[in-house]
């Protein structure tokens, strides 16, 4: 068969083909050229995402000074702090509303988007994306002097209105709602765009037939349109659940864990604990708490996802 | 005269770059090697090249090559750079520290007790505070450096004090120490302190001390609790915050909140800086930054401001100090260089261009360096912040002492003393619950 393949040196008058040898052969398979294109990716995330990971894990298994392997000591002393177990609970809570808004405002506004005129749609689809493209860190900061707690830009719009300001910042529950609300602006758009590609793949045809069938909106959305994109909701969930939870930039900058650690997350308090504290084992254990459930619930959803695909399929 | 010829040129040539090889140290521009630093990144405009002055004047005379690399205290920087270097090994030979990160990195950083010792015998005793961060079980981890180090005492509007309040702050405190007249001096306690927001407040012109959860709140909460000689943790891990001199500091810091903005919950280290800016507050605790930017941005604020000390409580005047250090890494290339430079920078006559390029933000930890003339020249108007440096009565406290440094950086950075106030006043806790509260957290930071 090898004497089949085309090779450059063949088409060359007057020279003999020459037999390919066993590494020009070893180049030739499609399963080491893909190896080989994807090795630098892998090497980037072996250094940068694997070996941190496992290091961390070790790292938060030592004693505080670095010297003595602990296990798990370093979860079990969290375990019985209150102030950490608050954490847990903001952290879900911000997780749980972030991620609902955004992928209600997500499919909302994808279904808005896709009813558009082919014309206009790409105009909005950019300007929609914009909260998504700016780096969070700077996006946050305007936020942050939009709410800041003396010379708020919305206090004083709300006062010229007459009304009373707003402690967006200084009260515990209304930071807690500022930092979910700059959140959701921020990550909405990934929900949009994603939904809008799982809206622009189910076929026409089911919505023709259903229409023939006297199906109202309501129920082509319910039988049609959210069946057809559950694995992509699915999986835009459990992506955008993983982030959330490990948020750090907006709650760091905005509230810094503020008023009365009340708008601390797992990233921010690890942040505390390990780097301003010194303490890099317990951060390290804080900042890894979500894992293991975070996982086992990567692994249901993701079957799901196959399971489904395999149904599609 | 002498002829030149190719092969004596020649001959010179491989005799000159025999002898490089062999003894690269002799005759090159920086014969004693390189220094690298990591400093911090100094806030006012300018400061950084004092130090670059002194390291090159330094560097010229020794014949080190020194590099200074600026890395900025915003968003920790500073401390992840470190922490960084710590755990790799590798990095500068001369490490700039903020509070409690000697501590952090005792284990990674060279004695300096020879440095430390010698500067002592020159200079007098050394503050408290820096022996507490820095002096590890009897061993200097990091030299106390003026870049940066800072203590936070009143700044304050004499204007709207004189006007509202009936206290003229420059007559109990005028910019020369031997006219302060004591009685006057004493008068200036807490309760005078409570008694002036509450009439500030009702002109109209609050104080501005910030309840976050960031050094200047955890700072001046310190002096307050120290004022009535509140113990978190002592020296032995015991805890005592359960105490009548806790629920006295508590009761005079729900009066002073009750007669601020309730935006003071979120403000961080610049938001008190910006309320005096504003010209709507009339007082605040912080370093001359504030007056500084004033100066600037507000010159009518800036020429009405006047730092002077902290109030006085029952347990004497306690004002919260922040110094930093200079640690030399275990793994350092040049230590006995980094030594050497570390004491020519820590000399009055460096120490006096440090404190100049700094407007007098800069304070050394020895107090005898206190008579530097910048903090009297500094205006408008002129002695604005004669009273800066601590004197009189005033002495240096860090939140979290006398408890093991281990367990007082705990307390410090997980800012438990302005949580409790948080707790009390904005969230309507009873005090009790709140020092159960706390007894609970003290308990976790004792973890070994």
């Amino acid at each position: 068969m090898a004497d089949t393949v085309q090779t450059w040196g063949s088409t060359v008058p007057g020279k003999a083909t020459a037999k390919p040898n066993r590494m020009q052969k070893f180049l030739r398979r499609r399963s080491t050229i893909a190896f080989l294109m994807c090795l630098p990716l892998i090497l980037i995330i072996v250094c940068l995402v694997i070996y941190p990971a496992f290091y961390s894990i070790y790292l938060s298994m030592l004693n505080k000074a670095q010297t003595r392997f602990i296990g798990l000591g370093n979860f079990t002393f969290l375990m019985s702090r209150d102030t950490f177990w608050m954490v847990v609970q903001q952290s879900t809570i911000f997780a749980l509303t972030a991620v609902f808004f955004k992928a209600l405002i997500g499919l909302i506004t994808a279904h808005l988007v896709n009813n558009l005129p082919a014309k206009g749609q790409r105009k909005w689809r950019g300007m929609l994306l914009v909260p998504w493209v700016i780096p969070l860190a700077l996006s946050t900061l305007g936020w942050w002097w939009m709410f800041d707690p003396t010379n708020s830009a919305f206090n004083y719009t709300l006062r010229s209105l007459g009304f009373d300001g707003i402690p967006w910042l200084s009260d515990p529950y209304w930071a807690r709602f500022s930092v979910i609300l700059v959140n959701v602006w921020y990550g909405a758009p990934f929900f949009l765009i994603m939904y809008l590609a799982a809206l622009k793949s189910v076929p026409e045809q089911l919505y023709e037939a259903a229409s023939i069938d006297g199906a109202s909106a309501w129920q082509k959305f319910v039988h049609i349109t959210l069946p057809m994109m559950r694995n992509i909701i699915a999986i835009t969930v459990l992506f955008s659940m993983i982030v959330t939870f490990a948020n750090f930039d907006i709650v760091q900058i905005m509230t810094a864990g503020g008023p009365r650690n009340m708008t601390h997350m797992f990233a921010t308090y690890a942040f505390l604990l390990g780097i301003r504290s010194g303490d890099l084992p317990l951060g390290a254990a804080t900042s890894l708490f979500m894992f293991p459930i975070l996982a086992i619930a990567a692994v249901f959803i993701l079957r799901g996802v196959r399971k489904r695909g395999r149904e599609i399929g | 005269m002498s002829s030149l010829s190719r092969r004596s040129v020649l001959k010179t040539a491989a005799m000159g770059s025999a002898a490089a090889v062999a003894s690269p140290y002799v005759s090159g521009a920086y014969a004693a090697g390189t220094l690298t630093l990591g400093c911090w990144d100094h806030w006012v405009p300018g400061a950084n090249k004092a130090l670059d002055k002194l390291a090159k004047e330094w560097g010229d005379k020794n014949k080190v090559d020194v590099k200074i690399d600026y890395i900025t205290s915003q968003g920790e920087k500073d401390k992840l750079t470190a922490a960084a270097e710590a755990q790799a090994g590798t990095g500068h030979d001369i490490m700039s520290h903020r509070d409690w990160n000697i501590r952090i990195h005792q284990d990674k950083l060279e004695p300096l007790n020879d440095v430390v010792e010698g500067l002592i015998k020159q200079y007098g005793p050394i503050s408290p505070v820096a022996e507490y961060l820095a002096k590890i079980k009897g061993t200097w981890r990091g030299i106390p450096t003026t870049v940066g180090s800072q203590v936070k005492p009143c700044c304050s509007r004499f204007d709207l004090y004189k006007e509202h309040a009936g206290i003229d702050v420059r007559d109990i405190f005028p910019a020369d120490e031997k006219k302060w007249d004591k009685a006057k001096v004493d008068s200036w306690t807490w309760d005078k302190y409570v008694e002036s927001a509450q009439k500030l407040h009702k002109a109209g012109f609050p104080v501005g001390l910030p309840l976050g959860q960031t050094s200047d709140a955890v700072d001046w909460v310190g002096g307050l609790f120290n004022a009535y000689g509140v113990v978190m943790v002592d020296a032995k891990d015991n805890i005592k915050i359960n105490s009548d001199e806790t629920r006295q500091a508590m009761e005079i810091a729900r009066k002073i909140t009750e007669s601020m903005s309730p935006d003071v919950f979120a403000w961080d280290d610049a938001g008190n800086n910006r309320w005096l800016i504003s010209g709507k507050g009339s007082g605040i605790m912080n370093p001359p930054s504030a007056w500084a930017v004033a100066k600037r941005d507000n010159p009518k604020v800036a020429e009405n401001c006047w730092t002077h000390p902290v109030p006085k409580g029952p347990k004497g005047r306690f004002v919260g100090q922040l110094p930093q250090f200079y640690g030399v890494w275990q793994f350092s290339k040049n230590k006995q260089a980094a030594k050497e430079f570390l004491t020519y920078i820590s000399q009055k006559s460096s120490v006096g261009q440090l404190v100049a390029a700094s407007v007098g933000y800069d304070l050394p930890s020895f107090k005898s360096l206190y008579d530097l003339p910048t903090w009297n020249e500094v205006e408008p108007p002129k002695g604005t912040v004669y009273g800066y440096p601590p004197r009189g009565d005033e002495q240096t406290s860090i939140v979290g002492a006398p408890a093991r440094s281990e367990v007082g950086a705990q307390i410090y950075n997980q800012a438990i003393n302005t949580v409790m106030i948080s707790k009390f006043t904005q969230g309507k806790e009873k005090l009790d619950d709140v020092i159960k509260w706390a007894e609970k957290e003290l308990e976790g930071t004792l973890r070994a």
